[in-house]
C-alpha cells in the first residue's frame, strides 16, 4: 500500500512535468527552438510571485493574474530581442543564446534573492496540506488535484487551440513553412512572438505550480530544463498528451527509485530517460525495417 | 588591368606555409620554452594560475572541436571533467602513482565516451545539448555513490598531499602544460588532415557532406571522444592543483558556461579563437571572479551577445579583416593578377 501510494504521488508529480513541458514542447514544435533558459524562465516567474506574496501579501492565485500577463509580454521580447536573432544565425546560434540567457536570469535572481530556498506553500493556506484519505494508506491531496487538473486543462486547451481556432491554425502552418505563410499575408514574425509569449505564459503557470507544490532557489532552473526535456522525450516529441503521459511516466519513475533507495529519486528518473531514448534510437529503426519488410513482402 | 606575362607563367599558387606562419610558429616554441623554465622563473602564485590558465585552454579547444568544427553544442562536458577527476581519485587509490594516474584517468573517460557516443550522437541540435546535461547529472549521482567519495562531502587526492609543495606545484604546473601542448598538438594534427576537411564539410552542411561520401557518424565520433578525453584530463589537472574533490564543484554545469564564454568570444571554430578566448577568460575571472554573481551574470551576457551579434568572435573578426594566417592550417590560393590575395578562389579554408 505504501508502494501504491508512492506511485500515486509519482502520477500528480508527473502532471506537475507535463506542465512544464508543454510550453518546451510547444515552442520547440513551432520554431525548431529548443530554449535552454526555459526552466529559468519558469522559476523566475516563481519569484516574481513570491516577491508579490511576500512583499504585498497578494494570494499567489490572484498574483498569477499579474505574473502570466507579464512573462508572456516578456516573451514576446525575448522573440523580438534574442530568438529572432538566434534563428537566422543557424542551428547552434539559439542553444547558445538561450544558455547565455539562462546563465543570466540565474545569477541576477540569486543576486537579488540570494541562496536561500523558497516556497510558495505557506501563501496558499489549507491548500497545501489538505487531502482526501481513500483508505489508510492512500491520500489525494489537494493541490495535487488541481495540479493534475490545471495539466489537463492547459494540453487540452493548448492541442483545442492549436486545431480548431483561426489562430492556432496560423501557428500551424507557420510552423510548417514559415517563408511560404509570407503570400498569404501571415507576418510569421509576429506569429512567433506570440508563440514565444504564450510559451512563457505556460511557463508562468508551470513555475507557480513548481511553487506551491515544493521550493526552489535561484539555481533551480537548470533541473526544471531538464525535466521538463525527460518529459519531452519520453512522451515523444510533437504529442501533447504524450507529454502528459512522458511526465507521469518520469514522475512514477523517480518515485519507485526514491521506493528502492533514498538516492535513488533522481538517479532513476534520469536512467528511466536514457533506457527509453536508447530503446527509441535503437528499436525505432528496427521497426521501421521490420514495417518496411512487411509492406514489399507481398509485393516481391 | 596590365598584362604581365610573369604570372600566366606562374598561375593561381596554392600556399600553406607563409613567411609569416613559419616566424610565428617558431616564437611559438620559442615561447612555450620560457614557459616550460616556469617553475625557475615565476613566483609560486603565479604557476597556479598559469597551471589554471592551462586547463582552461585546454577545455576550450575541446569544446571548441566539438561545437565549432563538429556542430555539436554540449552543455554537459562537466561530466568528463568531474569524471576525469573521479578516474584519477580512484586510480591513485587504487595504487597507480598519482602523475600517470591523471594522464590515465583521462584515458580512460575517452574509453568511456564511446558508449555515450554511440547514443548521443544520434541526437541532434538541441537534444544532443540537453541530452549531454542529464548524462552529467547521471555521472554526478553515480559518483556521489562511491563510498569513497562519500557522497557530496566529497574526498581528495590523498597520494599528492604526501609530495612536498613546491615540488608538487611544479609537477602539476609541468603536467598543465604538457596536457595543454599534447591537446593543441593532437587537435591541430587533426585538422590539418583529412578528418578536418571531414569535419568542416559536416558542420557546413552534414547531409551534404554525407552525400559526398563523408562518413558522419565515424568523424563525429572522433571528435567527441577526444573532446571528451580532453575534457577529463581538464578534470584531472584541475584536481592535481585544487587537490580536494567535491562532486558538485566538478559536475557543475558552470564549467560548461566557461567553455562556451571562452569558445564564443574568442571565436567558434577557429584554432586560435578558443586560445584567444581562454586567456581573456583568465584575465577577465582575474580582474572580476571576486564580484562573484555579477561576474557570471557578466559571462551569461557576453555569451549571449556574442551569439547574437558577433558569432565568429573576437579572433573570427579579427582574422576575416586583417588575415593574419598565423598557423599553416588552411590553403590559401594566390591569384597572380589580383591584388586583392583573398580573391574569389582565395577564401581560406578553415
Amino acid at each position: 500500500m505504501i508502494f501504491l501510494n508512492q506511485m500515486l504521488q509519482g502520477v500528480f508529480l508527473g502532471a506537475y512535468y507535463a506542465l512544464i513541458a508543454c510550453s518546451l514542447s510547444f515552442l520547440f514544435g513551432v520554431m525548431r527552438i529548443i530554449n535552454l533558459a526555459h526552466g529559468s524562465l519558469a522559476v523566475l516567474a516563481a519569484f516574481l510571485l513570491f516577491v508579490l506574496a511576500d512583499r504585498f501579501g497578494l494570494s499567489p492565485w490572484l498574483g498569477l493574474i499579474l505574473v502570466v500577463p507579464v512573462m508572456a509580454a516578456l516573451g514576446w521580447v525575448l522573440q523580438i530581442l534574442v530568438l529572432e536573432r538566434s534563428l537566422k544565425g543557424g542551428l547552434l546560434v539559439p542553444l547558445l543564446s538561450t544558455f547565455g540567457l539562462a546563465i543570466m536570469i540565474d545569477n541576477l535572481l540569486f543576486q537579488g534573492f540570494g541562496a536561500d530556498t523558497r516556497s510558495l506553500a505557506p501563501a496558499i493556506g489549507d491548500l497545501s496540506f489538505a487531502s482526501w484519505a481513500l483508505n489508510d494508506d492512500l491520500a489525494i491531496g489537494a493541490l495535487d488535484a488541481i495540479i493534475l487538473l490545471a495539466a489537463i486543462i492547459v494540453l487540452g486547451g493548448l492541442q483545442l487551440f492549436l486545431a480548431r481556432t483561426r489562430l492556432g491554425r496560423t501557428i500551424r502552418a507557420t510552423a510548417e513553412e514559415p517563408e511560404i505563410v509570407g503570400l498569404i499575408g501571415i507576418d510569421a514574425r509576429a506569429v512567433y512572438a506570440l508563440a514565444t509569449a504564450i510559451a512563457l505564459a505556460l511557463a508562468a503557470i508551470a513555475g507557480a505550480f513548481l511553487a506551491f507544490r515544493a521550493t526552489f532557489n535561484p539555481y533551480s532552473g537548470g533541473m526544471q530544463l531538464l525535466f521538463a526535456f525527460e518529459a519531452v522525450v519520453i512522451g515523444g516529441f510533437g504529442s501533447l498528451w504524450g507529454t502528459l503521459i512522458g511526465g507521469i511516466a518520469l514522475g512514477v519513475a523517480q518515485n519507485l527509485g526514491a521506493f528502492i533507495n533514498p538516492q535513488g529519486f533522481l538517479i532513476a528518473g534520469h536512467g528511466f530517460f536514457l533506457v527509453i531514448l536508447i530503446a527509441r534510437l535503437y528499436l525505432g529503426p528496427l521497426a521501421e525495417r521490420v514495417r518496411f519488410r512487411r509492406q514489399r513482402a507481398p509485393a516481391a | 588591368m596590365s598584362f604581365t606575362p610573369m604570372s600566366v607563367a606562374h598561375g593561381p599558387r596554392v600556399e600553406r606555409w607563409t613567411k609569416r606562419a613559419a616566424l610565428f610558429v617558431a616564437s611559438s616554441f620559442v615561447a612555450l620554452a620560457v614557459l616550460a623554465c616556469g617553475p625557475w622563473l615565476f613566483s609560486p602564485g603565479a604557476i597556479d594560475r598559469l597551471s589554471e590558465f592551462f586547463v582552461y585552454v585546454i577545455l576550450a579547444v575541446t569544446w571548441n572541436l566539438l561545437a565549432g568544427y563538429g556542430g555539436l553544442v554540449s552543455v554537459g562536458q562537466q561530466a568528463f571533467f568531474g569524471l576525469g577527476a573521479y578516474a584519477a581519485i580512484r586510480l591513485s587509490a587504487g595504487g597507480v602513482s598519482v602523475y600517470p594516474a591523471l594522464l590515465l584517468g583521462a584515458l580512460v573517460v575517452g574509453a568511456l565516451a564511446l558508449p555515450i557516443g554511440e547514443v548521443m550522437l544520434r541526437l541532434s541540435g538541441g537534444e544532443f545539448a540537453i541530452g549531454m546535461w542529464v548524462v552529467a547529472e547521471l555521472a554526478h549521482l553515480l559518483v556521489n555513490l562511491d563510498p569513497l567519495v562519500q557522497g557530496e562531502t566529497g574526498t581528495s587526492l590523498i597520494a599528492l598531499d604526501a609530495l612536498n609543495a613546491a615540488a608538487r606545484r611544479a609537477d602539476t604546473y609541468w603536467a598543465a602544460l604538457a596536457g595543454m601542448v599534447l591537446l593543441l598538438i593532437l587537435t591541430f594534427a587533426l585538422l590539418r588532415g583529412r578528418l578536418g576537411t571531414a569535419l568542416q564539410a559536416i558542420r557546413d552542411d552534414e547531409l551534404a557532406a554525407a552525400s559526398i561520401g563523408v562518413r558522419v557518424l565515424a568523424t563525429k565520433r572522433v571528435v567527441f571522444v577526444l573532446a571528451a578525453a580532453g575534457a577529463a584530463l581538464a578534470g584531472a589537472l584541475w584536481l592535481a592543483s585544487a587537490i580536494t574533490f567535491q562532486p558538485h564543484a566538478y559536475f557543475s554545469v558552470q564549467w560548461s558556461a566557461y567553455m562556451i564564454f571562452m569558445t564564443l568570444v574568442g571565436g567558434l571554430g577557429t584554432f586560435e579563437g578558443p586560445i584567444v578566448g581562454a586567456l581573456l577568460f583568465f584575465l577577465v575571472e582575474t580582474e572580476f571572479g571576486a564580484s562573484g554573481v555579477w561576474y557570471l551574470v557578466g559571462l551569461g551576457a557576453a555569451a549571449l551577445g556574442f551569439a547574437l551579434f558577433a558569432p565568429r568572435g573576437l579572433w573570427g573578426g579579427f582574422s576575416r579583416r586583417f588575415t593574419p594566417r598565423l598557423l599553416p592550417l588552411g590553403y590559401h590560393v594566390i591569384m597572380p593578377q589580383s591584388d586583392v590575395r583573398d580573391g574569389a578562389g582565395g577564401r581560406e579554408e578553415r
